[in-house]
């Protein structure tokens, strides 16, 4: 039997592979929901990436302010989403926008991720001392006013895209701490790690090897949460101001840029609203969808 | 209008339940059939997967939103369930019809009272005053002889045992008088004393209460102590049923022969008359064979017959029951008794030279009190005794079981043996080699390598995230044995080949693996460094009976030819009678008696010894028991009775001594060793627990003898 078997014995091809995450997203389509929001983000994706070409004017470029939707511009194109305050033409904002956010939230995210993940994983493993630290130095961060502390700490470095990729790293990562080392508890008492154990493996490689792989379905699921609120945040830091140095294209710059105006012009702050709510929505619509699949058989 | 009703109470007619899901509809339970008078209790048996639970959730019409009854009826008091509109069904559930669960920590609600929860149940159902539903409540928990009910009452659910959970659940499921009561693994949970003191007392309420049960179980010797029929089923399909007496004596399906084949019965025997699994699996409900659904494993399989078509129960009528029926068209061809095939006989096992010596070792774990009261008497360290002077040896190719219920320290010990702590006095010696102080990162690769585990739930024992062959060769290199990527494949494939898998189960991750197959991956990672010593942890404690016999023989047959020592922690004393070649009995963290074998299971027993052995059920009804259920609860640790640790709760306790004096260590014979109170020369008149009729033992050799 084991001469005839061994033929058929190979490794998984990179072919396999890719067949196995088709499928794994082939399973999307059973939750309606969840096809909305990865509709939504795939959307903005696509926009984020085409705006180079796709854009109809350089975002920047002032031309005749105040434009209603539609209003036809002096070179014969369409101004479709009307034109702000300084004559800049939303349609082309918003594109731009979309890449900006679409790079940093993610940029953000995963940066808290790393942060949290290896926090998480020291304070659940190591437990003890570790875990007293890690722990309090998260309550500390966590005990903060969000706001505050992003203000502080962009007041301190100024405003830039990696700064904010610091801030929103410094206040997510003891949330994502937290969530990381509750499940590494459970994981941790499992009987493979015991195993592991006493074959002599070393503390880094049962965390990320043997544990890692294991939490990373909820994790998964709480990251798609996390790029919304991320989203969120860089809107508001670019609403009050700690975004983006001006005169880039941010969605929340844009909406405080043209706040005066919101009354007679509505269209300058409502268009970048639309634009912020529907990548959150698409993204906790994501999120929803990707647990209801975790939790079917 | 259930008062003029005089049928019987449960009548189940070719009931069929099926499962949708995305793999589409799963047929659970097809075509079943099952008559319950008031009062009877009737058992239904099988491995997981057979569909036995899914009957039970059935009659409550409980069955999740992605189940449904697809055909056939269930008729309570002659009342079809599947009728039943919600309301209807609220009524039914919990008054006449009451269900108890594997997990009684699972079954009570934490944040409640226990009185709370028990009270519901008459206020809801009988629209009683919260004073009569508190007078009905303490009186069946005096009922279930809970010691104490006030104070039980005022208790939540984790302040009490996990016996005395069970105790409540049962109480609650009484308190509204139910006509029938649905028992769903009710003490799989529980120790086996415990286990005893649970199945004695349902018997008595039923008896009091008039009830009738439908028992659930894996457990064919506790089948045989609680019902008066029972129900054999195989995937999906009830294959035998008839009274409790026939079935044990004149099983006529295959399955059922072979399930009493796969059962450590006490005149089993590991060289002479070894267990004989089932070969082969059971099929996934959506691929069940044509005909016979046990066809393929059937030693007896008729091609052309036996899978022709659909395969009906059909009356026994070769003995006296009328109840007796089979779903197999050959079962009045088949002579089970010549049928069997005498199994191999195997040389008995030469025991070695000692590789592992235990000396007096004990592991104390400390505790900060941080109490007022310990803060001013300034008591504030308390030590947890886990393991108390543990003494024992264990030679090349022996097998060593320990035995105890939960909390004896059993597992501490073999965490101590892995160096995932390290003892606090006396001495380990592994091939010479003092190990008790010495940590899991301090031990080189052949040290780490020549220790290894088994561990207890197949479900945990593997990464769910890797592939079998990283898992196994990680080990491989780990311990120095092959470093180049070729021979480390080479020497997996020899591993699978070692524990009867086929080689393609390399690539495979764990959940493409049933519960049996995980635990041999489990076992060849353990041998994977040539082992000098294996712990194996309850390793077949989680597993169906028939498998757990293949995996049982398999550790064995690997031992055998590694000449490995086998230490084998257990609580399962018919497995362990079988397996091992010498027995040590711990009880709070101490030993309390150690000898062979032959010496633990025949007098001078110690009392727990001799508690625990009866307290196993065993499925032979031509075996009789003295029964002897343990009266309290296992003492905390962290306040052990300062004499014998087993005197509040023994049933041959002599008085004051035994709570105020350690016992002395009492050799029986040379390393048979008591340590009890009581005299040697009194001990050895206690009369045996378990006798053979002496009719059944001479057959039962001279059908070994032919």
């Amino acid at each position: 039997m084991s001469e005839m078997t061994q033929e058929t014995v190979r490794a998984p091809s990179f072919g396999d592979k890719v067949v196995r995450v088709l499928k794994a997203i082939a399973l999307m389509r059973e939750s309606p929901v969840g096809m909305v929001g990865a509709g939504l983000v795939l959307f903005w994706v696509i926009m984020a990436l085409i705006a180079p070409f796709a854009a109809p004017y350089d975002p920047n470029a002032t031309m005749i302010p105040f434009q209603l939707p539609g209003t036809v511009a002096p070179d014969g194109g369409t101004f479709w989403f009307g034109t702000d305050l300084l004559g800049r033409d939303i349609l082309s904002r918003v594109m731009w926008g979309a890449q900006t956010v679409l790079f940093y939230a993610p940029l953000a995210t995963f940066c808290a991720y790393t942060v949290g993940i290896g926090m998480g994983l020291l304070a659940g493993y190591k437990m003890g001392w570790w875990d007293t630290i890690l722990s309090r130095v998260a309550d500390i961060v966590l005990s903060f006013p969000v706001m505050v502390l992003y203000v502080i700490v962009i007041a301190k470095f100024g405003a830039s895209g990696i700064n904010i990729v610091i801030a929103i790293t410094f206040a997510s990562a003891p949330a994502i701490m937290r969530i990381v080392r509750g499940l590494t508890l459970d994981v941790r008492a499992r009987d493979y790690i015991g195993a592991a154990q006493t074959r002599g493996e070393g503390a880094w490689f049962i965390m990320l090897a043997e544990i890692l792989p294991n939490v990373r379905g909820p994790l998964i699921v709480d990251a798609c949460l996390r790029f919304g609120y991320v989203t969120i945040t860089i809107g508001v830091l670019g609403f009050l101001g700690l975004g983006l140095p001006p005169p880039d294209p941010d969605w929340g710059g844009m909406i405080n840029e043209n706040r005066s105006m919101a009354l007679s012009f509505p269209h300058m702050t409502v268009i970048p609203c639309i634009a912020i709510s529907s990548l959150v929505l698409g993204f906790n619509l994501l999120a929803d969808g990707l647990r209801e699949i975790s939790i079917k058989d | 209008m259930s008062e003029t009703y005089d049928g019987p109470l449960l009548e189940i007619e070719n009931l069929s339940i099926s499962y949708y899901t995305r793999a589409g509809e799963i047929p659970a339970v097809v075509d079943f059939s099952l008559t319950l008078n008031a009062g009877e209790s009737v058992g239904l048996v099988g491995e997981s997967g057979c569909g036995k639970s899914t009957v039970a959730m059935a009659i409550m019409r409980y069955m999740g939103n992605n189940g449904g009854i697809v055909g056939g009826s269930i008729k309570f008091k002659g009342r079809d369930m599947v009728q039943l509109d919600d309301e209807e069904l609220r009524k039914l559930r919990g008054s006449e019809i009451a269900m108890i669960y594997q997990e009684p920590m699972a079954a009570l609600n934490p944040s409640m009272t226990v009185a709370r929860q028990l009270m519901e149940v008459p206020i809801t159902h009988d629209g009683v005053s919260e004073d009569e539903a508190w007078k009905r409540a303490v009186q069946m928990l005096a009922d279930v002889h809970l010691p104490d009910p006030e104070r039980v009452m005022n208790a939540y659910p984790h302040q009490i045992s996990g016996g005395q959970q069970q105790r409540v659940v049962i109480a609650m499921a009484l308190l509204s008088n139910p006509s029938l009561l649905l028992l769903d693994e009710p003490t799989t949970a529980l120790d086996v004393t415990v286990e005893a003191g649970i199945v004695e007392l349902i018997g008595e309420l039923a008896q009091k209460f008039d009830t009738a049960l439908l028992y659930i179980s894996h457990n064919l010797g506790l089948m045989l102590e609680v019902c008066d029929r029972i129900g054999v089923m195989y995937s999906g399909e009830m294959v035998e049923e008839g009274r409790v007496n026939s079935i044990f004596t004149w099983p006529k399906h295959p399955y059922t022969h072979g399930l009493f084949g796969c059962i450590p019965l006490p005149h089993s025997d590991k060289n002479a008359r070894p267990l004989m699994a089932i070969p082969g699996q059971l099929p996934l409900p959506h691929q069940r064979p044509q005909g016979c659904n046990f066809g393929p494993r059937c030693r007896f399989f008729g091609d052309g017959r036996c899978n022709a078509g659909d395969i009906r129960m059909d009356a026994v009528t070769t003995d006296e029951d009328p109840d007796h029926r089979v779903r197999c068209i050959r079962w009045n061809e088949i002579d089970h008794d010549e049928a069997i095939p005498k199994p191999d006989e195997r040389p008995p096992i030469e025991i070695g030279e000692p590789v592992l010596i235990v000396e007096d070792m004990q592991k104390y774990y400390e505790i900060t009190d941080n109490s007022l009261k310990a803060l001013i008497s300034g008591d504030r360290i308390k030590y947890v005794k886990a393991n108390e002077s543990i003494t024992f040896k264990a030679g090349r190719s022996e097998t060593v079981a320990i035995v105890g219920e939960s909390g004896c320290g059993k597992s501490t010990f073999a965490k101590v043996l892995m160096g995932l702590e390290t003892t606090t006095g006396g001495t380990v010696t592994l091939n010479n080699v003092e190990i008790g102080g010495l940590e899991v990162g301090n031990r080189t690769p052949e040290q780490l390598g020549s220790l290894q585990m088994v561990f207890q739930n197949p479900n945990d024992t593997l990464n769910p995230s890797h592939s079998v062959g990283f898992q196994i060769g990680r080990v491989i290199k780990k311990f120095g044995v092959e470093s180049d990527p070729a021979k480390v494949k080479q020497r997996v494939f020899d591993l699978l080949d070692t524990v009867k898998l086929p080689r393609a189960f390399i690539n495979r991750k764990p959940r493409q693996l049933s519960g049996g197959q995980k635990q041999r991956i489990g076992i060849a990672r353990a041998f994977a460094g040539n082992p000098s010593t294996v712990i194996a942890d309850e390793p077949i404690s989680a597993l169906d009976v028939s498998v757990a016999a293949a995996v049982t023989e398999l550790l064995m047959d690997i031992q055998r030819e590694h000449k490995t020592t086998l230490l084998f922690i257990s609580h399962d004393l018919s497995a362990v009678r079988y397996l091992a070649d010498r027995v040590v009995v711990m009880y709070l963290g101490q030993i309390m008696e150690r000898g062979t074998t032959d010496e633990v299971f025949a007098p001078p027993y110690h009392p727990y010894t001799e508690a625990l052995l009866s307290a196993v059920p065993i499925a032979d009804p031509q075996v009789t028991k003295r029964r002897i259920v343990l009266e309290g609860n296992l003492p905390s640790v962290l306040n052990p009775p300062p004499g014998c640790p087993f005197a509040t709760r023994c049933p041959r306790k002599l008085g004051d001594i035994c709570d105020r004096e350690r016992p002395p260590l009492r050799e029986v014979e040379p390393r048979h060793v008591i340590a009890c109170h009581i005299e040697v020369e009194e001990l050895r008149k206690v009369p045996p627990v378990i006798t053979v009729s002496e009719d059944y033992q001479k057959e039962v050799e001279d059908r070994l003898g032919s």
